[in-house]
């Protein structure tokens, strides 16, 4: 056996990595002088203890599905979009026109609507650094962070002078009741138990469950994916293959924003229901991490963006019941990135040499 | 002989990597003054061994010994400083530098490069003299040739006071001639006390300057005789392990119609370089077209645009049909459609995905054709799985394992993956570039059966190749390129290694006479 097995390189490589981060976040947590484990269990109990809590941990678990699945699949095509924020702004900027200028007779084909909108801006946002990296060399990583910007900007402009709803907030007005999502707690409650209440989780977390599968179809089932895992490992073999880098950059681009931006069907129609500032709130960046974590793999990408939702959720318990402030979970959330993402060879390294010594002694051992 | 201490001793050397046994128990004796080669298939271990000998890895198990002194080399630094100079297969060098700051890169006597360029000007001056080492010290390394560059190389190395100099691999890249001036410096070296290592596979090299050979198969040194007293053929069978065919039996061609006509082929490069300059001719059915010359030539090119991943001007009629140079049906996909199939000369940058499993790389450039689809949207993996599974089998792919990747197999496995993924689509034309570098010769004599057996059933082949011997071989007419240009055509019978030797260094035989 010259490496370890798929099963240690999938999942226990990332736990690893992921206790490794725990165990220094406990560190930080004892020298701002609170208890370690009493924050652990209050997260848990937080994020995860009721329902209460899973509404807003799988809340936030759908954004960065959208968001980590863009990243991921513009990794297989090794393009770095790192503007998931850009993208996703854009995206609910295409749910708040489809929802505010289309009276929709039900929400299921708003929903309709609203995911090709969001999808259809996010692309376009994408289009333009996929455009200049496939054409003039533009670095993607650049552009696109450049873009989120741009969005940021482009948005800011739109609500102040074009969009905004009467009043002194910028932000557009309220969309019709008929493209109100069904929420978990719509969904979920039989007569006296109410459960997921007052939680914004909604029916976007079921397109997301989909995205996840569509991406699996896409990257491993079909030709245009074979091309693209064809492209990023090697662009040389791709032009020898006569696999058009131009097409592949800008298609898996396109998916990778169409993606990003289809977040919005969450957090713009599916909990604010209205077009705010800042609505995205880091998710696109969030995205990065959960793609690494998931090793960009759609079900990796799963995964990782419920552990990021929990992270969120419970950090917000955390601020909310302990001194230790809202920031300690960015701390965390950084540890486990950079443990997940940029120390990656530290864990495996060991992990690996440890599984081929243990074969070897085994061997021996039979033999 | 016997009371001086050898210049290098390896006692009991074992590396090993994972569960690869890279080395295992290695013993060598070099003599101080003597030219010692050490021979073997790709992956045999030469190159771990020199690895440990030049501190880049640290042996699991082993002494070494230099001049007789028990010695520890932790890192190249500790082996320059025992007198150890490394010539690599590709050059060390700063491209933009000039030769003398090459030399003194990394051997500066101080902050202030003056004193050390002057002082380097004056001992490169003197190691031209004494070995007939000439270059000149202000040639930028990339305006240079690269037998040039490879002067440069050994200068560095004795620069560093190196009376131990291994080159490894180090006529991959040159001439013939080129090499023969490189076996006139080795031999003086030879000559002025100097011991050198010449790792190779080529037995010839082997024959003709070395005293001593080793010889490495799978991590072990199975013999070391003294050349005079050895031929090619027993050599062969050391390295392999069973009796290897050198040359290739085949058949008078049966020739048919012209399959590829190219005529005023052009290509500039976008640095504006002429790589192509109005290269013309023909490959008919049933015959193989070598193409001879030294690499980065224009033969790369050649090969790029008849695959459709190049832009040119000038003409391609392939079964009597102009095809596309420019446009979207000049690409790699219409290319195949008109029944080209390429084994492209780097398989592993442009041949394979090496990630991907040897199941996915066996359609690869395939991928679209209508019988690898289970319907519109899906690919039909099952069938590519199983049809991958056939092609191994037939072309003796080891192991035949389809769910391995591509980059788990040796040299000689890969190059079988891309053999039977292009030759089994029945193409008329087929291209393949250096078809054996890399692999090791028990694959080789299994590739050049292949392709001979292909030629035989009346399929038109154009086959580039540096090794002349190869080219030598195989071809049914033999053309050779320089400098973008063809020099001419010879046919194998009326030509030989030092004619077609001269042509690739962009002479004639009239004027080099």
């Amino acid at each position: 056996m010259e490496k370890m097995p798929q099963w240690a390189d999938v999942v226990l490589v990332p736990l690893v990595s992921l206790l490794l981060a725990s165990i220094i976040s406990a560190f930080v947590i004892l020298a701002i002088g609170e208890s370690p484990w009493a924050a652990l269990k209050l997260m848990v109990n937080g994020a995860l203890g009721s329902s209460y809590g899973w509404g807003y941990t799988l809340y936030y678990a759908t954004n960065f599905m959208f968001t980590g699945l863009a990243v991921a699949v513009a990794f297989h095509a090794r393009m770095f979009n790192i503007g998931g924020e850009g993208q996703a702004i854009l995206g609910g900027l295409g749910v708040a026109l489809v929802c505010l200028y289309i009276p929709w007779p039900h929400w299921s084909l708003a929903l309709i609507g609203a995911t090709l909108g969001a999808a259809l801006f996010g692309a376009a946002w994408a289009l333009i650094p996929a455009f200049l990296q496939a054409k003039r060399g533009s670095h993607i990583v650049i552009t696109t962070i450049m873009f989120n910007f741009i969005a940021a900007a482009l948005l800011n402009y739109l609500l102040v002078n074009q969009l905004k709803a009467p009043g002194m907030e910028p932000a557009t007005p309220k969309f019709a009741q008929a493209t109100h999502l069904p929420s978990f707690q719509d969904m979920f409650s039989f007569g006296d138990t109410v459960l997921f209440r007052g939680t914004p989780a909604n029916v976007a977390f079921f397109v997301a469950v989909l995205a996840c599968i569509a991406v699996w179809v896409l990257i491993w089932k079909t030709r245009l994916g074979y091309e693209i895992r064809a492209f990023g490992h090697s662009e040389s073999a791709a032009k020898y293959a006569g696999i058009s880098p131009t097409k592949i950059i800008v298609v898996s681009m396109l998916i990778s924003g169409g993606l990003a931006g289809m977040m919005a069907v969450n957090n713009v129609m599916g909990e604010a229901e209205r077009l705010v500032l800042n609505a995205v709130e880091g998710a696109g960046f969030i995205g990065i991490a959960v793609a690494l974590m998931g090793r960009s793999h759609p079900f990796g990408v799963f995964l990782a963006a419920i552990l990021f939702g929990f992270l969120y959720q419970g950090g917000a318990e955390l601020a909310l019941w302990t001194s230790i402030p809202r920031e300690m979970i960015v701390v965390i959330q950084a540890l486990v990135i950079m443990f997940t993402g940029a120390l990656d060879n530290m864990v495996r390294a060991p992990l690996e040499k440890a599984f081929i010594a243990f074969s070897k002694s085994h061997a021996k051992a039979e033999g | 002989m016997s009371d001086i201490a050898p210049a290098i001793e390896l006692k009991g050397i074992s590396k090993a990597f994972g569960p690869v046994q890279a080395n295992k128990d290695i013993a060598i004796r070099v003599m101080p003054g003597t030219i010692h080669g050490i021979i073997g298939e790709n992956g045999a271990g030469k190159s771990t061994l020199m690895s440990i000998l030049y501190g880049f890895y640290k042996a699991d198990k082993g002494e070494i010994f230099i001049g007789g002194k028990k010695t520890v080399i932790p890192d190249s630094q500790a082996a320059i400083a025992a007198g150890i100079g490394m010539v690599f297969q590709h050059f060390k060098l700063v491209e933009n530098f000039t030769v003398l700051e090459n030399v003194i890169l990394g051997a500066e006597d101080g902050a202030m490069l003056r004193p050390s360029l002057a002082k380097a000007r004056r001992e490169l001056k003197a190691l031209a003299e004494e070995y007939g080492l000439h270059v000149e010290p202000d040639a930028v390394i990339e305006d240079i040739g690269v037998g040039m560059q490879q002067r440069v190389e050994i200068l560095k190395a004795l620069y560093r006071r190196a009376d131990i100099l291994i080159l490894d691999e180090p006529t991959g890249v040159l001439t013939p001639a080129e090499a023969d001036q490189l076996f006139r410096i080795l031999e003086r070296l030879r000559e002025e006390g100097k011991t050198i290592i010449l790792i190779t596979h080529k037995l010839r090299e082997i024959m003709e300057i070395t005293d001593t050979v080793s010889v490495m198969r799978r991590g072990e040194m199975t013999a070391t005789v003294k050349t005079a007293g050895t031929n090619p053929a027993k050599l062969a069978e050391l390295m392999v392990g069973r009796k290897v065919l050198l040359r290739v039996d085949k058949a008078p061609a049966k020739v048919g119609n012209k399959v590829l006509e190219v005529r005023d082929l052009n290509i500039t490069d976008n640095k504006g370089v002429h790589r192509l300059k109005g290269v013309s001719f023909n490959v008919r059915a049933g015959e193989i077209l070598g193409i001879a010359g030294v690499a980065g030539n224009g033969q790369s090119e050649l090969l790029e645009v008849l695959g459709g991943y190049e832009k040119a001007t000038g003409e391609i009629v392939v079964n009597g049909q102009k095809i596309d140079l420019t446009g979207r049906n000049s690409d790699g996909q219409s290319r195949r459609a008109r029944g080209i199939a390429h084994v492209p000369e780097d398989r592993q940058r442009e041949g394979l995905i090496m990630d991907f499993f040897a199941w996915e790389n066996m359609v690869f450039g395939y991928h679209r054709d209508p019988k690898y689809q289970r319907n519109r949207l899906l690919m039909d993996n099952a069938a590519i799985k199983e049809d991958a599974a056939g092609k191994m089998e037939r072309f003796d792919v080891r192991p035949p394992d389809p769910f391995l990747q591509a980059k788990s197999f040796s040299g000689g496995n890969q190059q079988k993956i891309v053999l039977a993924r292009e030759m089994e689509r029945d193409p008329d034309l087929l291209l393949i570039g250096q078809p054996t570098r890399g692999v090791d010769i028990g694959a080789i004599e299994f590739i050049h059966q292949q392709i001979i057996a292909l030629r035989d059933q009346g399929k038109a082949i154009l086959l580039v190749s540096v090794e002349l011997e190869e080219i030598l071989s195989l071809s049914d007419r033999i053309a050779v390129m320089f400098d973008g240009k063809m020099m001419g055509e010879r046919l194998p019978a009326d030509t030989d290694e030092k004619e077609l030797g001269l042509m690739m260094a962009g002479m004639t035989k009239g004027e080099a006479a």
